[in-house]
């Protein structure tokens, strides 16, 4: 473990606070994704792709990433600096979340040496664009019954089938892939196997799927005969779902080694603290409803205890008992509290939460009825609420399986 | 964004974490806690002096009484853990007592008392009042005085924990129109002046306390000056030890329903296996984690102008809210059995019910925490 100079650290982020206050545009003159999952438009993509580069190119992000694999080589609490620092200026998000949060960490922990060499700095620099191919239409919450099917042919392999929920699957040069190599195994999960798949190939299509918000986000990609090579495949033929649930962990942030930086603006509960500010019922201020003060005081203290939690596992003697227990929850207690926020932040608006993005009259311009509908992509995304609480069961609480 | 508090751990609280946990484990199997909830006493008064050979009662005593000097944040991990072992005894009582005399006693009362609370003697606090009122300084009993340079008492406290064990008792009063504090030594008591009152956590023994016309001296008020410090110092220390044992009993509440879970079979299944079942008590996990963070924060940020307040009072509301959801979800999980005297699941819900009841519940702390944070 490498040591950390107090002054060297203080020093960084003192620079990093300069060069966010510097650089940060906070109104380019179109409305900004509060989340990688809600790029919908070209003017939205490039703004971010070169706001991400620049970020890169100035050392924060990445910054904990080896030197060789085009990292800062430092230790990780100097990219945490640079993050508290992108964050204090309300710096955009990152754009490239799947290539940043996932696939990175994901080649760092057990990828091949070709594969952090072929892919780790486009990560960063946002030069290549990840998706992440996983769901498919008729397999969701069982990911492990993926039917995409992957046969081998020379050296490489001919893919056929649908992946869905395809995140900047427009944009992406690569995917990580998880699809069936072998059809006959007694046990579903050993016929998977892991790729790291280029899109812009002959057979590979994506059309757009338009969510809930009325905004496109993601698509459906279609695999007609498309032809990837071998070299893509992460660890053997058939043990892919290893390396799909590994995948899964960094995506949960139940565990470490993501590039920095963060790729979705919540809306936290002192926001909605501001808003119930402005906010008036019966022409009195809506703080003064003693039911709505409980519920405000509620959500400061969940957002509180979530922002506890993660300081508590840093003492092993207070997280003894479960270790894994606060960071396989995580994600469950955050998105759900995330979702029941803005939905009360609506409710705060009164007669105004009639309106929609586009509406002048709307508070905020809309952005708490939109910040609601797309909260639901992280309740659902990456694991409903219900699988996780299924996996906090079994695996925290030692349940039987369901 | 607003300080609302943060974790931090010292190595004297890692020390009382593991020493306690291994201590109360063993120390009170639930056939103890089921024999002394028959008992009049209570208590196993022989845990009870090992805990004072170990130093427990002294934690948060300053070394020049008798004490080892450190703070509320050591007791914390220590309470924690009686409360996961559903524990009884004058211990939170004792270490509120030294706590007022501590904050807000004379040189002369610290001096001759706190090393005998450091020992192991046991003492107590009277609060509360008929009107039944959470507010630490609405006092309605009064101290007099009675021309000989001493003091005649008069109303009545209630719910005074653990009296029946206490040599001194110190009560809330009002003394020339100001809230004060007095020292009663238990000997100055008669008899009838304590009542055992009938309480709704059976390991606890509680008490309704006469105070009309017993007699202390004037010596015997705790520096006046300091009254008003003194009584919110005792609110919020109360709510602290409390939130703790509340966050104990939770963790093994919880521990007890999921194993229950893990051995009952219905329909050929283990009931565990139910999501109807398996959700509901991952969701008690998470308020049991959450309200644990929450404690952990509290106990930190005790001594911290504004910000302690704010954290024990955000400890206290989430360890009612996650307390109270474990054992009521405990009994149901538990069936028919869950409907009996003798399922555990009882015993952990009607300490949450205590818990709330006595200094506050999480609807009265978030009233306050609107008024703090808004």
């Amino acid at each position: 473990m490498q040591t950390v100079d107090p002054k060297d650290l203080a020093a960084f982020e003192a620079d990093a606070d300069a060069w966010f206050k510097e650089n940060v545009v906070r109104d380019p003159g179109f409305m900004l994704p509060l989340t990688f999952m809600e790029v919908g438009t070209d003017q939205q993509f490039n703004f971010l792709r070169d706001w991400q580069n620049k970020v890169y190119d100035a050392g924060y992000l990445g910054a904990a990433w080896p030197k060789a694999y085009g990292g800062g080589g430092l230790h990780q609490d100097f990219q945490n600096a640079a993050t508290r620092a992108m964050r204090r200026h309300h710096g955009p998000i990152m754009l490239n979340a799947i290539g940043l949060n996932w696939t990175g960490p994901l080649l760092l922990d057990m990828g091949s040496e070709t594969h952090k060499m072929a892919h780790l700095k486009g990560i960063l620099s946002a030069e290549d664009i990840w998706c992440q191919g996983f769901s498919e239409p008729g397999n969701g919450s069982d990911l492990g019954n993926a039917q995409t099917r992957a046969v081998r042919d020379g050296d490489h392999y001919v893919v056929n089938g649908s992946k869905i929920w395809t995140t900047l699957g427009r944009y992406a040069k690569y995917m990580i892939l998880l699809a069936r190599t072998d059809a006959n195994t007694p046990k579903k999960y050993d016929g998977l196997s892991f790729f790291l798949a280029p899109m812009k190939i002959p057979g590979v299509e994506t059309n757009p799927i338009r969510k809930l918000t009325g905004e496109h986000g993601f698509t459906q990609t279609f695999f007609t005969d498309a032809r990837i090579p071998a070299t893509g495949l992460m660890g053997v033929e058939g043990g892919g779902w290893k390396v799909a649930m590994r995948t899964l962990e960094f995506e949960r942030g139940a565990r470490g080694g993501q590039a920095g930086g963060y790729v979705a603006v919540g809306s936290n509960a002192f926001d909605v603290l501001d808003l119930a500010r402005r906010m008036t019922r019966s022409g009195k201020p809506v703080l003064e409803d003693p039911q709505v003060a409980d519920q405000m005081v509620e959500f400061l203290m969940e957002i509180q205890a979530l922002s506890l939690n993660g300081q508590r596992t840093q003492v092993p003697n207070l997280v003894a008992d479960h270790p894994q227990g606060i960071p396989l929850a995580s994600k469950l207690m955050g998105t759900e509290m995330s979702r029941r926020l803005n939905e009360f932040a609506i409710r705060l608006t009164g007669a105004r939460g009639a309106y929609y993005v586009g509406e002048s009259e709307a508070v905020d311009q809309g952005i708490w009825a939109r910040a609601y509908l797309n909260s639901f992509s992280a309740t659902i995304g990456g694991g409903t609420s219900q699988i996780q609480a299924n996996i906090v069961g079994e695996h925290v609480l030692g349940l039987p399986k369901s | 964004m607003q300080d609302l508090g943060r974790i931090g751990f010292s190595e004297d609280q890692a020390v009382m974490l593991d020493v306690a946990t291994d201590f109360c484990l063993q120390r009170s199997p639930v056939s103890t806690i089921r024999r002394l909830m028959e008992d009049e006493l209570g208590h196993d008064p022989a845990v009870w002096k090992e805990m004072g050979e170990l130093g427990w009662l002294g934690v948060a005593i300053p070394e020049a009484f008798g004490g080892s000097g450190l703070s509320l944040a050591e007791v914390v991990p220590m309470v924690e853990q009686m409360g996961r072992r559903l524990m009884s005894g004058p211990f939170i009582s004792t270490t509120l007592a030294a706590q007022a005399l501590v904050v807000g006693g004379t040189e002369a009362q610290k001096l001759a008392i706190l090393p005998r609370l450091a020992e192991g003697t046991a003492a107590t606090v009277a609060l509360a009042e008929p009107d039944f009122d959470w507010e630490p300084d609405t006092v309605a009993c009064q101290a007099q005085d009675a021309g000989d340079g001493s003091l005649i008492l008069s109303g009545r406290k209630v719910l005074v924990g653990d009296a029946g064990l206490a040599s001194w008792i110190i009560a809330s009063v009002r003394y020339r129109n100001s809230p004060a504090l007095v020292l009663i030594a238990r000997s100055a008591l008669p008899d009838a002046a304590l009542r055992r009152e009938t309480v709704i956590d059976e390991t606890r023994r509680s008490f309704a306390l006469d105070l009309d016309g017993v007699k202390v001296a004037k010596d015997d008020l705790l520096d006046l000056d300091l009254a008003g410090t003194t009584l919110m110092h005792l609110h919020l220390a109360a709510n602290l030890l409390g939130a703790a044992d509340m966050v104990g009993g939770t963790q093994s509440c919880i521990d007890y329903t999921v194993d229950y879970l893990k051995t009952r079979t219905q329909f050929g299944r283990l009931i565990g296996s139910y999501q109807a079942l398996k959700h509901p008590i991952v969701d008690a996990y998470c308020k049991y984690e959450q309200a644990r963070s929450h404690l952990y924060a509290a106990a930190n940020c005790f001594g911290e102008q504004g910000v302690g307040e704010i954290a024990v009072r955000m400890a206290k509301a989430a360890a009612d809210k996650a307390y109270s959801f474990a054992a009521d979800r405990a009994i149901q999980f538990h069936g028919g059995f869950g409907f009996t005297y003798d399922c555990d699941a009882q015993l952990y819900r009607r300490r949450a019910i205590w818990h709330a009841a006595n200094h506050g519940d999480a609807g009265f702390h978030k009233a306050k925490l609107a008024k703090l944070l808004f």
